[in-house]
């Protein structure tokens, strides 16, 4: 009953018949688009803002400070004014680089997390593009996103840019592997890619709790593999600011720079988003068993607020992976993928394959 | 419908960026100065470009990548219908996956995995 309260599609439906009651059909499609690309890049910028405001608090709790509290309530405004303060700042131009492609890549780097977020179900109905082969999708556009770092860090002419884009480079093709490894892990559990039927088989359980101990194998190593593809935590050896400076984003100023930045953050959400739609059942409340009265209450919850919980729970984790684990060392980081993470996401395929085959999930 | 959803897409990400781009060259101030627009390097005058020949180590990484990768497309296919098929689909990833193992343990044995 609850859940067709909080389906968006009735909404979204009567703002297609609302439009098409005074315009021709190419027109309303037209108004919808822009309609779309209103919210979302509005969506985009106030998540970049409220995302680079969060770190810093959660920085700033775990090393015992205030964190930013002067302008305005909280400090909430800080990095509002952070992003005017980069938005008049000079954009120097470096003498030596390749400036065609030294513009291109913030393009590249914005692009790649942009359409990635398109395919994110926020809610029931509320989702831009819902392919059929919505994993795959986000796996293959937000990948594109390194190219982007390798061309800033080539096209800069600058030492410490091009040592921290090539370190980007081995490090997020090598953790991609285990990323897609223990994506598809759900993806035999559900039987599909698309990104809504993940959800829907999710209605009696999540995969984290339906798909035992190898499921729970999976989310770990998702969890890890995409902190070191999202060049953050522990793994942020491609802007290590002891040895390289700022890696490959060093040559970059005011808002090209804040671009990297913005997209490194929304790469975060895209990223948390995913885990807690593959493994934590996206929008779906939180149930027990048959405890009727229990699940009822939590039907109450408007799905949009469940997914925005459990995404900003895993954002969490990996805030605090940042700030409580020490960096890496380049082989170290490709031990740790090469040697433990890809053998164990294979032999994990391979058992829930077995699983899958017996019935003995739920 | 979707194929033109994703080109909006697109075309946000283009005027987002760019439009940052043309608002900020706008109202920023300019100045040139040879030694700003040198690359950084800590102060003092930079030594030759850094487009230079770099460790081969990212190489090897990239090309046993590309390996994986390419199976990882082989298998997603594989991993939705697996359910269907049941035992076939099971006993031939099994295969794939030996020969598979079986590359990844050559490329280790090698010393490719190795950081030098």
């Amino acid at each position: 009953m609850s859940s067709n309260l909080y389906d968006f599609s009735t909404l979204t439906s009567s703002i297609h018949e609302w439009l098409s009651g005074f315009m021709s059909a190419g027109w309303v499609v037209f108004t919808e688009l822009v309609l779309i690309g209103l919210l979302f890049l509005l969506f985009f910028a106030l998540l970049g803002l409220f995302l680079v405001y969060l770190e810093r608090k959660v920085c700033a709790i775990m090393q015992n400070r205030v964190g930013p509290n002067r302008v305005g309530k909280w400090g909430l405004l800080q990095t509002i004014a952070d992003l005017i303060k980069l938005l008049i700042k000079e954009l120097i131009p470096i003498r030596k680089s390749d400036k065609f492609l030294f513009n291109l890549a913030p393009f590249i780097v914005i692009i790649a997390s942009l359409m990635a977020m398109a395919a994110l179900p926020f809610a029931k109905g509320l989702q831009a593009i819902d392919f059929n082969i919505g994993v795959f999708y986000i796996m293959a556009v937000s990948s594109l996103g390194v190219v982007g770092i390798l061309l800033a860090g080539w096209a800069s002419n600058s030492k410490y840019s091009i040592i921290g884009a090539m370190r980007s480079g081995a490090q997020i093709v090598s953790y991609e592997l285990s990323v897609g490894l223990s994506l598809m892990a759900i993806v035999i559990f559900s039987g599909s890619m698309q990104l809504s039927t993940i959800i829907e088989s999710q209605a009696n359980g999540w995969w984290i709790f339906k798909g035992h101990i190898p499921a729970f194998i999976a989310f770990v190593v998702f969890l890890v593999a995409s902190t070191a593809e999202i060049n953050r935590g522990p793994f942020d050896l491609a802007e290590a600011e002891s040895e390289l400076t700022a890696g490959f984003h060093t040559e970059y100023s005011g808002i090209k720079f804040a671009f990297f930045f913005l997209a490194e953050y929304i790469n975060m959400f895209i990223v948390a988003a995913l885990a807690a739609t593959i493994f934590l059942g996206g929008w779906m409340p939180f149930h027990i068993g048959s405890w009727e009265g229990f699940n009822h209450i939590m039907d109450f919850v408007p799905p949009i607020v469940w997914f925005f919980l459990k995404t900003f729970f895993i954002i969490y984790i990996i805030m605090w992976f940042k700030w409580t684990f020490p960096r890496l060392r380049i082989d170290q980081l490709l031990t740790l993928e090469w040697k433990y993470l890809l053998p164990i996401s294979l032999v994990n395929i391979v058992f829930i394959a077995f699983l899958v085959l017996m019935g003995w999930h739920f | 419908m979707e194929s033109q959803s994703l080109i909006l897409f697109f075309l946000i990400a283009l005027v987002l960026v760019g439009g940052a781009i043309v608002f900020s060259t706008l109202v920023a101030p300019k100045s040139f100065n040879l030694v700003k627009s040198e690359p950084y390097e800590c102060g003092i005058p930079s030594e030759g470009p850094a487009w230079i020949q770099f460790n081969v180590g990212y190489y090897l990484f990239a090309i046993i990548y590309l390996i994986f990768d390419v199976e990882t497309v082989f298998l997603f296919p594989w991993a939705v219908v697996m359910k269907q098929i049941g035992l076939r689909a099971f006993i031939e990833i099994i295969i794939f996956f030996a020969v598979l193992g079986l590359g990844l343990l050559y490329a280790w044995k090698k010393g490719a995995l190795k950081w030098v």
